[in-house]
């Protein structure tokens, strides 16, 4: 156990490529917490995705030894939370486990909408906050332009702001030293009922669900009865220790320490980050403020394309979500897609996230439908029902409105590109709340409908402003609003994979941009195929795949008759890769183009 | 009408590859005429042992370019053949023939040997065209060469190209009618078809081969094509082979007809029923390979399978569904399955198929689309 006045608890808060893995990296280095041969480039990043896109998913801990220049020794904890929106919640979890927070920011490049919405997380924390101004090594490093922004975009003092060049090391002594002395020790009571916070929690094979928690009140040892407040669930701890990065074993944890605990736990979703852990016999009398179950915000479809792979997908994602509390899932099935899963997301990049280790890990693959939001649809009946899957909209003339959820996104682009930007929230049903500049790039606030933005508002803006813009966006609540079920009939028949919910002044557009796509898709018949996007009995949309003009084989003689038949027969086998409509086939490439739509 | 039995003969050299052609055909210099002339007869006195008794109604120079064939070589061959089989007092006897002023030169010898009918290849009657397609001959040469044959052979055939690179309807209506002014009665009219593995097929994949038709426009032309033939007298018998009455190919009949025929030569394919069974038949498909089967195995044969009933009906669906007067399907147990049926009424139902008395026909609107049909009725 460490004395409270030499422990200092920290995270760091970054836009993605601004430096954050890299400092860590540094910090681990320089204290000779990792050897020299051991270290490889972010450290605390362990799955494949996360190195690939530089992202973190989960929260992740290190435990560092530091001799500070007054010669006292300190321990150092740096919790490396979750940097995406989809993640917020894990993100201020994250952040109440700690006293401070170093702010990096790209030196180069300035204050980002990530920036933003993670030191928001911070500042609400109370944390102190020591700015980081890294990549001092390149040549369009502008120290003094990145301060006064951080100033007057975020508006924290920027005196004791550190230049730092992670990549060379400059300034890495700095930083430690900064630590220690501008942020400050955390407090508890090592003699009180024990309360610690469940920051994270994931599976490991071997030892179970292994639980990462930050002693608020009283001490934890190997032994001891446990029970999680928010299910009353008590465990036996088997094992307590520290990441530095490895798991090291420690025999107890104080106040204010960082460790991790298993207890023979099988399953993730019995671990709930933001719970509170406490002992079974003396328990702290009020769990810890806060705490709330995930919620998946966006769905979709999965299916495997080769529905060969139905069980080979069921057992992944029961693999995956032993790992992940917060992903749901159930079995659908669609006449178009087979048997598949509806699973919820916590967003959008979790989403892909779920998706590319499905595919990569499991090797399946799979379509993905259109995703969609959790709609509140009230029925004149006075009950509300969720509706996260367009196939299960109730009759209209049932319903009194529906209502969807909101969020309030922060867009951080240099004017060059402020027009297109406005234009596309205008688009997709933006209010604007907000225009400010801080330098030459401004920051636009829009409260904009989520459905607008699942679908592929990020893509868009993305391409609108060649990459340079930043996005972050935070759930704001419900409204009312013009929503309809949009339905695609091929040949009279309706096709379920492809009906979505939309605003009723947008139906016509995406209806449109659907069937055009869908007739190009579709290969011609031996009759014409009328396509059609509806809303209820109202055709919207309408385009007519003309029927087959020609396809015939010009010679045909003696010693072709074998050739022919065995083309046929392969025809035959190709058939099954298609999925039948009445008396329309629809080629499985058809389904995947469509709902990649980009109108 | 009893069953009609062939002599299909594969001759496989031309003078050069033409870039849309598919055909078993090589350019080689120097080639043994004799030699060729003993393996013909060698299999011709094989597969002659396996089909006594039958009456042979054709036989079919193929190729290729038969045309480079020596009359002494075609001579040798129509001997074997005659001491093999009895041949009915119609026999017809093609060859097919490149229209050059050197290989018009050798008709009277084959008229001489036994060839009462030739196929000419005029494919275009544009020069830029021939030459884009890669053949030897101009117009004036083809037709001096056609007039050449008619002149020898009471019946004389020729075969165009269309849909050819940048040609647009109102060009191919043009080409067509001049064609039929020259007083035809019988003509092959194909669509261009790339085809992998072929200079043109390598050129599309490539994206480099530009104006072909799109499929409307493909369509398009077949209907004029159908159109103008038939005012010319000469009904479309088969997807792409027009004649009047009396005038169809009665060697390409027994193909479509699913009746029998040996096939001799590189790469050639037989059909013929043995002991009341049918099989398929393949020779050896390279020239110098062959021709070392047959004189040192003493077969040139490479397969011989059993078809199955369902092969059987696939086959005689594919290749009958061709011809305008359809398949008879009296007797077919396939036939009576309630999916094909069931799949036979709908086709019905769009004009695509007729179906009375046991006979299924592809209808003028049904045609263009056979593929489709086939699909629909074999595709499972």
């Amino acid at each position: 156990m460490t004395d409270l006045n030499h422990i200092r608890n920290f995270s760091i808060v970054a836009h993605i490529d601004h430096g954050k893995s890299t400092l860590a990296d540094r910090l681990i280095q320089s204290t000779g917490t990792v050897q020299d041969r051991d270290m490889k480039a972010q450290m605390l990043d362990s799955m494949d995705i996360e190195r690939e896109r530089g992202i973190t998913i989960k929260a992740n801990t290190v435990r560092i030894d530091y001799v500070a220049l007054d010669g006292r020794k300190y321990v150092l904890n740096l919790i490396d939370t979750p940097g995406h929106v989809d993640f917020a919640y894990e993100v201020s979890r994250s952040m109440r486990a700690v006293e401070g927070s170093l702010l990096v920011v790209d030196s180069t490049q300035g204050v980002e909408a990530q920036t933003l919405a993670n030191v928001y997380h911070a500042l609400d924390a109370d944390h102190e906050i020591v700015p980081i101004f890294n990549k001092i090594d390149l040549p369009a490093s502008d120290v003094s332009r990145v301060a006064e922004q951080v100033e007057d975009v975020i508006g924290i003092d920027t005196s004791c702001a550190i230049a730092v060049s992670a990549k060379t090391g400059e300034g890495i002594r700095e930083t430690l030293e900064a630590i220690v002395h501008h942020l400050p020790a955390p407090k508890g009571d090592r003699d009180a009922p024990l309360k610690a916070m469940l920051v994270d929690s994931w599976y490991d094979s071997y030892l179970g669900v292994i639980v990462l928690v930050r002693i608020i009140d009283g001490v934890l040892k190997k032994g001891d009865r446990v029970r999680f407040m928010s299910n009353n669930t008590v465990h036996s701890v088997d094992r307590i220790g520290v990441f530095r990065p490895q798991m090291e074993m420690a025999a107890d944890l104080g106040p204010g320490e960082i460790g991790f605990l298993t207890a023979s736990i099988k399953q993730v979703r019995d671990t709930r980050v933001g719970d509170t852990v406490t002992h079974e016999k003396r328990s702290c009398d009020k769990a810890l403020p806060g705490f709330k179950p995930a919620q998946p915000v966006v769905f979709c479809g999965l299916f495997p394309v080769d529905s060969a792979e139905f069980e080979d997908l069921r057992d992944a994602i029961d693999k995956l979500a032993l790992n992940d509390a917060s992903f749901s899932f159930e079995m659908e099935t669609s006449a178009a897609l087979g048997f598949g899963f509806r699973c919820g997301f916590l967003g959008l990049l979790h989403l892909e996230v779920i998706r590319d280790r499905i595919e990569r890990e499991y090797d399946i693959d799979l379509i993905t439908t259109a995703p969609s939001v959790i709609y509140h649809v009230h029925m004149r009946d006075g009950t509300m029902q969720l509706l996260h899957n367009p196939a299960d909209m109730p009759d209209m003339t049932h319903v009194e409105h529906i209502e969807e959820p909101r969020i309030k996104a922060t867009i951080l682009v240099p004017d060059e590109y402020l027009g297109d930007v406005l234009k596309l929230c205008q688009d997709r049903r933006g209010i604007q709340l907000d225009l400010t500049y801080a330098g030459s790039r401004a920051m636009v606030v829009y409260d904009l409908p989520l459905n607008e933005v699942v679908f592929d508002f990020y893509d868009r803006l993305k391409s609108v402003t060649k990459g340079y813009a930043s996005f972050d966006y935070q759930l704001t609540g419900y409204r009312e609003d013009q929503l309809v079920k949009m339905s695609v009939l091929v040949n009279d028949e309706p096709v379920d994979a492809l009906s979505m919910m939309v605003h009723r002044d947008r139906a016509e557009l995406r209806g449109r941009a659907m069937v055009e796509k869908l007739k190009d898709l579709i290969p011609r018949h031996m009759f014409k195929i009328p396509i059609q996007a509806a809303i209820g009995g109202k055709v919207i949309a309408r385009e007519t795949l003309s029927a087959m003009r020609k396809d015939v084989t010009a010679k045909c003689y003696g010693g072709d008759a074998t050739r022919k038949r065995k083309l046929l027969d392969k025809q035959k086998a190709g058939k099954k890769k298609m999925r039948q409509f009445g008396s329309v086939n629809i080629p499985q490439e058809a389904f995947i183009s469509a709902l990649k739509m980009d109108s | 009408m009893p069953e009609a039995f062939g002599l299909y003969i594969h001759w496989p050299f031309c003078q050069a590859k033409c870039p849309y052609c598919d055909f078993n055909s090589h350019v080689t210099r120097n080639i043994d005429q004799k030699r060729w002339l003993a393996a013909y007869v060698a299999e011709i006195s094989r597969v002659g042992a396996q089909t006594t008794g039958r009456t042979l109604n054709s036989v079919f120079f193929g190729g290729g370019t038969p045309s480079l064939m020596e009359p002494e070589t075609v001579d040798g061959v129509m001997t074997a053949v005659r001491a093999t089989w009895p041949t009915a007092n119609s026999i017809e006897v093609t060859l097919e023939a490149n229209p050059t002023s050197v290989e018009a030169g050798r008709f009277q010898g084959y008229r001489q040997a036994g060839v009462n009918r030739v196929s000419m290849g005029i494919q275009a009657l544009h020069d830029d065209d021939l030459r884009a397609l890669g053949r030897l001959h101009s117009v004036v040469e083809g037709l001096a060469a056609f007039e050449t044959a008619r002149g020898i052979f009471n019946r004389v055939s020729f075969d165009l190209i269309y849909a050819r690179q940048g040609q647009t309807l109102a060009d191919w209506r043009t080409e067509l009618r001049r064609a039929l002014d020259l007083g035809l009665d019988h003509l092959s009219l194909y669509q261009l078809t790339i085809e992998e593995g072929t200079a043109f097929g390598d050129r599309y994949a490539l994206g480099k081969l530009r104006g072909l038709p799109d499929e409307d426009l493909s369509a398009d032309m077949y209907e004029a094509t159908q159109e103008i033939c038939g005012a010319a007298g000469l009904m479309a018998y088969e997807v792409s082979n027009h004649a009047k009455n009396g005038n169809e190919s009665q060697h390409n009949l027994i193909y479509w007809r699913y009746q029998d025929y040996a096939g001799i030569g590189p790469g050639a394919h037989g059909r013929l029923t043995l002991d009341g069974q049918k099989f398929a038949t393949e020779t050896v498909l390279s020239p110098g390979g062959w021709l070392n089967a047959v004189e040192n195995i003493g077969t040139g044969e490479s397969l011989r399978a059993l078809l199955s009933d369902e092969d059987q009906f696939a086959e005689r669906l594919l290749m009958g569904l061709r011809l305008s007067e359809g398949v008879d399907l009296a007797g077919s147990d396939s036939a009576q399955n309630p999916t094909f049926v069931n799949n036979i009424n709908g086709l019905s139902d769009l004009g695509l198929v007729g179906y009375e008395n046991q006979t299924l026909l592809a209808t003028h609107k049904g045609r263009p689309v056979l593929n489709g049909i086939l699909r629909s009725l074999l595709g499972g």
